[in-house]
């Protein structure tokens, strides 16, 4: 009998032993790779929003080469599922991971509370915890350039815009779009349908084809696949990219795209997990940092067009032209900006209201 | 609204409605055999998946349309021999074929996204084809007339030729058609390949003609819209054609009135119509032996082992 005990004490004893071992190695292990994840909302084929986070990723592992290991989980439908993903991603022992939708929002923040020695960044959202960022680009300074030369180039001077859900994101860029697009056409119109998705090709194909039908010669989106300027190239019309340069689906109609560029913010969030100088804060950085370009013209965008949008983007750069500039009356007549005021950020974040010329 | 308007409105409906014609009329071969096969959007995902990278690959749309059909056939042939042969449940195996076309043809297609190929073009010369009003008949694709045909060869086979009431008795009654000498099993696996191979095609235009590319999920439950449409026709090819067109017609006004800006009706009454519409016939149909011309076939979902 004391035979036996001994022997499970021992054998005990040895287990607890070895099982330090895996600790012993640690501290030589101190230089594993940084686990960066991310989580994708659409497919990274969509050469759209998903495509360009992805190519952030890819600007990491050149920065970074072996110092860091990078997984991405593409198609997380926003909602309860993405909370799985993002678990999943944390367990997997990467310490900083990007949610790239504004649908990952509560499901990041309640994951980011499981995990709070883990940092966490949220792109378009606005909530933020101790190891929780938050990370945008103002898009709406693109949607501007692009709202002058749609104003110079429409003939009809209606634009059909295939949005996909009212949230303060895609609310700002219509309005940003059509305010540009009044400036040099006072009676511009927007006309927008509302797809309720991000990504459905056949369905932005559809409403590109309603929108042409219904006069509009411009056709632009806030949805993340290239079906729409598919159908205005066969159509005859033109249209802008989305989130990337589209050129290769419509080399007729794409007259330039905003671009999306994540690379920079994406290498400076690392460096910081790595010297340890990581906090959390909200980024907006728009066309002068370098997060928002614009696209090389089309031919066909006339002189006139692309001196509207060069002039328009340095003064954007220069700090000296806001989008959303007052005297500013939403289209029900209420007064959001007074003569010579800037929108706020707060303000951008938060916007419900359309202003005039836009049909939604 | 000007002719040219509604002819662009006329091409973009017959555009949407082939689609859940071919798959529809294929359904309806299968289903007035007797089986009922729910894997219809899976056939048509694995059909779209199969086109497109054929055609990618070959630079051919032609080569894409057949890999299609026989992409379609073969996920059909999958679904035979599991409620055929092997005489599972219809309906679950139905379903099972549907998640896997959806995966399956996910994970084929997940390296042909972000590619593009030039569309299907239409048959005739550009001087019928692009005219501003008789582009309305002359202006389609080969799929378009190929669907149109096919609902008046398969109306013909029905109901003016031996072969065909020979699949209606096999629906019917499939122990009777069994004891006077027909092979029941062979003439439904022709009728699943048959649907098979429609679905598949109904699928490919999706990825070849409306938006010459690949994504996940493409068809977007048209193939669910393509059941609902056969049960809509009682199965008959003259009233699907009309369902085809008429659920293409709700569709495409939808978001027409979404972007003329129609405000006094909510665009998503119409995207509601054909699901309401489908179960009033149902309703119809179960009302009693009246309306007997609206039956389904007596033996649809039955499993038959001979005996």
């Amino acid at each position: 009998m004391t035979s036996i005990i001994t022997r499970r004490r021992f054998n005990f004893g040895a287990g607890a032993a070895a099982a330090t071992l895996p600790l012993i190695g640690a501290g030589a292990r101190a230089q594993a790779p940084l686990g960066v994840g991310f989580i994708y909302v659409g497919p990274i084929g969509d050469h759209g929003w998903s495509w360009t986070h992805d190519q952030g990723r890819l600007a990491l592992e050149k920065e970074f080469g072996a110092k860091i290991k990078t997984s991405f989980i593409e198609n997380v439908a926003e909602g309860p599922d993405a909370a799985r993903a993002l678990r999943q991603l944390a367990q997997a022992g990467n310490q900083l991971i990007f949610a790239t939708s504004f649908g990952f929002m509560n499901p990041t923040v309640q994951v980011a509370k499981q995990f709070p020695k883990l940092k966490f960044e949220h792109a378009t959202g606005y909530q933020r915890a101790e190891n929780l960022a938050t990370y945008n680009a103002r898009f709406y300074e693109g949607r501007a350039v692009i709202g002058a030369i749609a104003g110079h180039m429409s003939k009809s001077g209606q634009a059909g815009y295939i949005a996909s859900f009212p949230i303060p994101e895609v609310v700002m860029g219509i309005n940003a779009f059509t305010l540009a697009a009044r400036k040099v056409n006072p009676n511009f119109k927007t006309k927008v349908i509302w797809a309720s998705t991000w990504y459905d090709p056949a369905k932005e194909a559809d409403a590109a084809k309603a929108l042409i039908d219904q006069g509009a010669d411009v056709i632009t989106q806030h949805t993340d696949s290239p079906a729409a300027l598919q159908a205005a190239e066969q159509r005859g019309v033109f249209a802008f990219g989305q989130a990337s340069d589209m050129k290769a689906f419509a080399p007729k109609a794409h007259l330039t795209a905003i671009v999306d560029d994540w690379s920079g913010y994406y290498i400076k969030r690392v460096k910081e997990v790595m010297d340890g100088s990581w906090k959390t804060g909200d980024v907006w950085g728009g066309i002068k940092d370098g997060m928002v370009r614009i696209a090389p013209f089309n031919d066909a965008v006339t002189p006139a067009a692309r001196a509207a949008a060069e002039e328009l983007q340095k003064g954007i750069v220069a700090g000296t032209l806001h989008p959303f500039t007052g005297e500013l009356k939403d289209q029900k007549g209420v007064l959001r900006l007074k003569a010579g005021e800037t929108a706020s950020d707060e303000m951008l974040s938060k916007m419900d209201w359309f202003v005039d010329g836009v049909q939604a | 609204m000007t002719p040219d308007i509604l002819v662009s409105i006329f091409m973009t409906l017959v555009a949407a409605s082939t689609p859940l014609l071919l798959a529809a009329l294929g359904e309806l071969i299968v289903e007035k055999s007797g089986v009922l096969n729910l894997g219809v959007e899976g056939m048509m995902l694995s059909g779209a998946v199969a086109g497109f990278a054929m055609a990618f690959s070959t630079g051919s749309v032609g080569l894409g349309l057949l890999a299609a059909i026989a992409a379609g056939v073969a996920t059909a042939m999958i679904f035979a021999v599991l409620t055929l042969s092997l005489t599972a449940n219809q309906v679950a195996t139905g379903l099972a074929l549907t998640i896997f076309g959806i995966g399956a043809s996910s994970l084929i297609g997940a390296g042909f996204v972000g590619r593009t190929i030039q569309r299907l073009g239409p048959v005739f010369p550009a001087a019928l084809s692009e005219h501003p009003v008789l582009r309305a008949i002359f202006g389609h694709d080969i799929v378009v007339y190929l669907s149109l045909a096919l609902v008046l060869a398969v109306s013909l086979f029905l109901r003016r030729s031996r072969p065909g009431l020979i699949l209606r008795a096999v629906g019917e009654n499939a122990a009777s058609a069994h004891a006077i000498g027909y092979p029941v099993l062979a003439i439904r696996y022709g009728a699943v390949a048959f649907g098979g191979a429609l679905a598949g095609l109904g699928g490919a235009y999706f990825s070849l003609a409306l938006t010459p590319m690949w994504a996940d999920r493409l068809t977007a439950g048209r193939g669910w819209i393509a059941l609902a449409l056969v049960v809509f026709a009682a199965w008959r090819p003259g009233r699907l054609l009309l369902g085809a067109y008429l659920f293409g017609a709700v569709m495409t006004l939808e978001l027409q009135a979404k972007a003329a800006g129609v405000t006094w009706l909510a665009p998503e009454f119409l995207a509601m119509t054909p699901y309401l519409a489908t179960i009033a016939v149902l309703t119809m149909m179960s009302l009693g032996r009246r309306t007997g011309r609206l039956d389904a076939p007596a033996c649809l979902g039955k499993p038959f082992s001979a005996s």
